[in-house]
């Protein structure tokens, strides 16, 4: 066990406790209150959190205590489990905001779908990682994709987009094993060609688009791919960009279409929809470079920023801790990223770096969606930021998530 | 590629976000302005205003509390308008015109509906006040007038306008602010300082508690009680002796220079300026552009002082050593100068020296002194430049410098005014050009206020104080240095003597020998000045403004005294009068020229002020 101890990477550890406690700290205040009394008061969120924070601690041990190679043996049937959680979510469910996403047991809810991310990346891990598995293949890449879409399919509907949107992460372990990057490449263009649309018109994207398939085609370095390669990525781009307007109007909803035209600077009715991000976008910017002190922030403590103890709790940080302290916490979570990244990579079995870049790349899109909602870059998804934001649920499941590669990667060694 | 690509866009999205981050924080300092208009509500605690005691002590204003009815549209609920309509005394329509104003202001913040009630509509409405849903009553400080005199010396208070809130930070729209007077000078010292809390507001605009847990409040500091130098009951009495008169008085006490009495005449109540009626009454008072009693006379009117200006012009002659108190002049109906021109004058004794010729106000006896002073240098220009020097010396021809908010300058000629009058060195002009100066006609001009203190110099015999209207602050004497320190005249105390027995003689055996105060020595100068006015273009002569200065006792004097009477024709006839009932009750507390005092309690001159405006031809001087 002694020998365990000094092989668990203590950096992480490190990092993940300072991330736990300077969100504790901002949970407190944006929830701070006339009632409030202790900070072990259970009646508070703030208290609440205290005693989640507690809960992480004894299951991090447990998490740590198990053998390594428990959690590959199981990880299919954590996945069946946690689909069976999500499905039964259908008939035993609890609505909170419109999203029926919770199971409730008593006043304690619990939210499936956080747990899905864990059971999902533990069951791509050991599909990728088996020997018999090559992703290059389109059968297996077919299957890989059924294993992730599964459980994202299931948790749309209920509906929480956000959370079904995080799966797209899986792409980044997939795309590190060998998956081609046209698929990226495609994703990419699309995305690009949809928002450039919505800024500018079809018209204009297809003069640009033209102008640099045409310069790339003439100044390529290899022969191939030829000509109609370029001419039909060109048309399909064209394609969308023109088909984004009929895809805006009558596949989105009224909400989708607010929040994309918040971001893109088209509509602002700051009493109504936008009123969110107009909110939270004061409360960052009022902190200037030092913030406005702990507890102190106006914005905070008068509830402006609806959400703030949840997904909006980056904008308690930036007014009260302003320029220096967001920054220290984009610093941590990027930091914290590139450890992982860098831990995934000095693994010898698959599983264990497959699961590595599942753990990087699921932390990494809640950590971009949300911080870049809140400060008003991407569109309103309601996804918390990792450790950070209050609930017991995402707490929970960011620290499994953490810990079991934390565990694996102290085992790395004993391999061969 | 595949192992750096998540390396890549991680490092991107924090580059991103910290340039994001330092846009909205850092770049644009607009997010800290909207975070404050958001969340914190700023209150202000208004202090008591400063109160304001004459030099005995008497109080002249202190404050009342004043109610107005206050709305927050949001909360009202249906209810009896009617019944609210009576108490009010409004309309209907009204009512429902001024709510709908509040609602575009704004639903939620507090708005005023009816402002300032009257006692008794506080008192009905007060119990009746829970009927009414979303409605309060908010108190607030009025000015509450213990006197009915000194209007335009006391000043008034109103709402601040915008260009003063735009200047001034300190105060806010809506805010009061004292006006003109003693309230508008004293304003700093009156008002205090208003205090300040921060409020924290929530979303729904509710009080969650002070901001910062009240760092930055403070308490309001009540305005400072201010001792005037006015003897109200002197204020009072020259009030009441110019009643259907217009003009001004200015009393000093020359010890001091602290001013006894301001009035100008007409004037009005204070009180009325006060509450509900107030802008009614002010417009009312505004728009009478013919009696204009918000004119300041006493301070504001530029009169031609007349034959009081003969004893400085005998003061500059003696300290020039032109004339000695011996010379003697003589005087057949007048002055005659130049080619077959001349200067009337009465009949009396001749030839004279200057006790008698001042005494007897002798224009040929002025004119000769005049001339002296004028000729004793190789140029007119020197001459002319060299006596307003020494007028400029008893605080003529320029600002006096008082705590009084308003003033004038008055005109005392000089050298460069005449050249450019004459269009010298094209035209040469001599003394004789300006000869009327020598009996206060002519180019000069003074405010009673300049010819009062100009008395208060010549009664102590070669220096004043700037005169000034405040005594102490919150009991404390002033030590403004303005104040108390004596400015001294240009010409030497012995040479006053004469002048004074003259002005004695004035009384004794001159002008003024009818006017004669038993037990009381007064020294003073009769004045009776042309003037002139224009209809329908035409220059007219209208009736003398009588002007009377004095002061008393002529050992020791206690006080100093100009009056001036607009269109009262020769000065012992209204001013003199005036001046010596002012004396006698100033010194004795009592009248005993009852005489006196009826003549002018029952002397009107507003057939005087009529006639111009006729339209009719009319006579002057009978």
């Amino acid at each position: 066990m002694p020998k365990t101890i000094s092989q668990f990477d203590w950096l992480t550890i490190a990092i993940y406790f300072l991330l736990v406690f300077i969100g504790y700290i901002n949970i407190y205040s944006a929830s701070l209150n006339d009632t409030a009394t202790s900070f072990f008061d259970l009646d508070q969120i703030y208290g609440k959190q205290m005693l989640f924070i507690f809960l992480s601690i004894f299951l991090i041990v447990i998490l740590l205590s198990l053998e390594a190679k428990f959690y590959e043996r199981f990880a299919s049937i954590f996945y069946i489990f946690s689909l069976i959680s999500i499905i039964g979510l259908f008939f035993f469910g609890k609505t909170i905001n419109g999203a029926t996403s919770w199971y409730a047991i008593g006043s304690f809810t619990v939210q499936p779908a956080e747990f899905a991310k864990v059971a999902t990346a533990l069951a791509l891990s050991k599909f990728i990682g088996d020997i018999q598995t090559n992703i290059k293949t389109l059968s297996d890449q077919f299957k890989a994709f059924i294993i992730i879409a599964l459980p994202a399919l299931i948790i749309l509907p209920q509906p929480d987009a956000g959370s079904a949107m995080v799966f797209a992460a899986f792409f980044f372990p997939l795309y590190r094993e060998g998956l081609s990057g046209v698929y990226l490449l495609t994703a990419a263009i699309g995305i690009l060609v949809f928002v450039l649309t919505l800024v500018f018109n079809p018209i204009w994207v297809t003069i640009g688009a033209t102008a640099l398939v045409i310069f790339l085609y003439f100044f390529r370095k290899k022969k191939r791919p030829g000509a109609i390669a370029y001419f039909s990525i060109l048309i399909l781009a064209v394609a969308l960009s023109f088909s984004v307007e009929y895809i805006f109007e009558n596949v989105f909803e009224q909400r989708h279409r607010d929040r994309f035209n918040i971001v893109l600077g088209k509509e602002v009715d700051n009493k109504g929809i936008g009123y969110n991000t107009n909110q939270s976008e004061i409360a960052i910017g009022s902190g200037s470079w030092f913030g406005k002190g702990w507890t102190e922030g106006t914005q905070t403590k008068g509830n402006f920023v609806p959400e703030q103890d949840t997904d909006y709790i980056f904008s308690t940080v930036g007014e009260e801790w302003g320029f220096i302290g967001s920054t220290v916490v984009v610093f941590l979570f990027i930091f914290l990223m590139l450890r992982i990244i860098h831990m995934a990579e000095r693994q010898k079995s698959q599983f264990n770096r497959v699961y590595g870049y599942s753990v990087a790349g699921i932390l990494f899109v809640h950590f971009f969606v949300n911080i870049g909602m809140v400060i008003g870059i991407f569109p309103t998804v309601g996804i918390p930021l990792p450790f950070f934001s209050y609930g017991g649920s995402g707490l929970w499941a960011f620290t499994i998530l953490l810990f079991i590669f934390v565990k694996l990667d102290s085992d790395r060694m004993s391999f061969w | 590629m595949r192992k750096i690509l998540l390396y890549i866009i991680i490092i991107t999205s924090g580059i991103l976000f910290i340039a994001r981050l330092f846009y909205l924080q850092v770049l644009d300092d607009s997010f800290v302005g909207r975070s404050e208009n958001n969340a914190i509500k700023v209150v202000y605690d208004y202090p008591q205003r400063g109160f304001i005691f004459d030099r005995n002590g008497e109080l002249l204003v202190s404050n009342q509390p004043s109610y107005d009815v206050m709305v927050i549209p949001r909360n009202v609920k249906p209810f009896d308008t009617t019944e609210l309509c009576r108490i009010l005394s409004i309309t209907q329509e009204q009512l429902v015109e001024r709510l709908d104003k509040a609602k575009i202001y704004s639903p939620r913040l507090p708005s005023v509906v009816i402002p300032q009630l009257t006692k008794s509509e506080y008192a009905y409405l007060g119990e009746k006040m829970r009927n009414y849903e979303g409605f309060y009553i908010q108190k607030r400080s009025l000015r509450d007038y213990h006197t009915e005199n000194g209007a335009s010396l006391l000043g008034f208070i109103s709402e601040v306008n915008q260009r003063k809130v735009n200047e001034d930070p300190y105060y806010l729209s809506g805010d009061l602010i004292g006006n003109t007077g003693i309230e508008g000078y004293y304003e700093e010292l009156l008002r205090g300082v208003k205090g300040v809390k921060y409020i924290q507001k929530d979303r729904f605009n509710r009080d969650i508690g002070a901001y910062k847990g009240g760092i930055y409040d403070t308490l309001p500091k009540k305005g400072k009680d201010l001792t005037i130098t006015i003897d109200a009951e002197l204020q009072k009495y020259g009030e009441i002796l110019m009643e259907n008169k217009r003009g001004g008085i200015v009393a000093i006490e020359p010890a001091t220079g602290e001013i006894l009495a301001l009035i100008s005449a007409p004037t009005y109540d204070p009180s009325i300026l006060v509450g509900r009626q107030r802008s009614r009454n002010y417009t009312e008072l505004y728009y009478d552009s013919i009696a204009n009693p918000l004119y300041n006379r006493s301070l504001l009117a530029e009169y031609p002082p007349g034959s009081p200006f003969k004893v400085v012009n005998a003061l500059i002659g003696l300290q020039e050593g032109v004339v000695d108190t011996h010379d003697r002049f003589s005087c057949h109906g007048g002055y005659f100068y130049g080619r077959g021109r001349k200067m009337g004058c009465h009949p009396h004794a001749s030839p004279l020296d200057m006790i008698p010729g001042i005494a007897q106000s002798c224009n040929a006896y002025f004119a000769n002194v005049y001339r002296r002073i004028i000729e004793k240098y190789p140029t007119p220009q020197e001459g002319v430049d060299t006596w307003s020097n020494h007028l400029k010396s008893f605080g003529l021809g320029d600002y006096l410098g008082s705590d009084l908010s308003t003033g004038r300058p008055g005109k005392i000629p000089t050298a460069k005014y005449y050249n450019a009058i004459y269009d010298y060195p094209t035209y040469k002009w001599f003394s004789t050009a300006t000869i009327s100066n020598a009996i206060g006609q002519g180019e000069v001009l003074m405010t009673p206020m300049q010819l009062a203190n100009m008395t208060a110099a010549i009664a102590n015999r070669g220096w004043f104080y700037t005169p000034h209207v405040l005594k102490e602050i919150e009991g404390m004497p002033i030590k403004e240095k303005e104040f108390t320190e004596k400015k001294h005249t240009t010409i030497d105390p012995v040479h006053f003597e004469a002048v004074v027995e003259g002005m004695h003689q004035v009384y004794r055996a001159g002008t003024a020998s009818a006017l004669q105060i038993p037990g009381i020595e007064i020294a003073g100068k009769t004045g009776t000045a042309e003037n002139f006015t224009k209809i329908n273009g035409k220059r007219v002569q209208l009736t003398d403004h009588s002007i009377f200065i004095a002061f008393a006792p002529v050992d020791d004097p206690k006080i100093a005294i100009a009056v001036f009477v607009e269109n009262g024709y020769w000065g012992g006839r209204y001013a003199g009068r005036i001046a010596g009932l002012m004396i006698e009750k100033y010194i004795k507390g009592e009248i005993t020229r009852k005489d006196m005092e009826n003549w002018i309690l029952t002397h009107s001159l507003e057939e005087e002020y009529a006639k111009p405006l006729s339209g009719e031809p009319f006579r002057i001087n009978q």
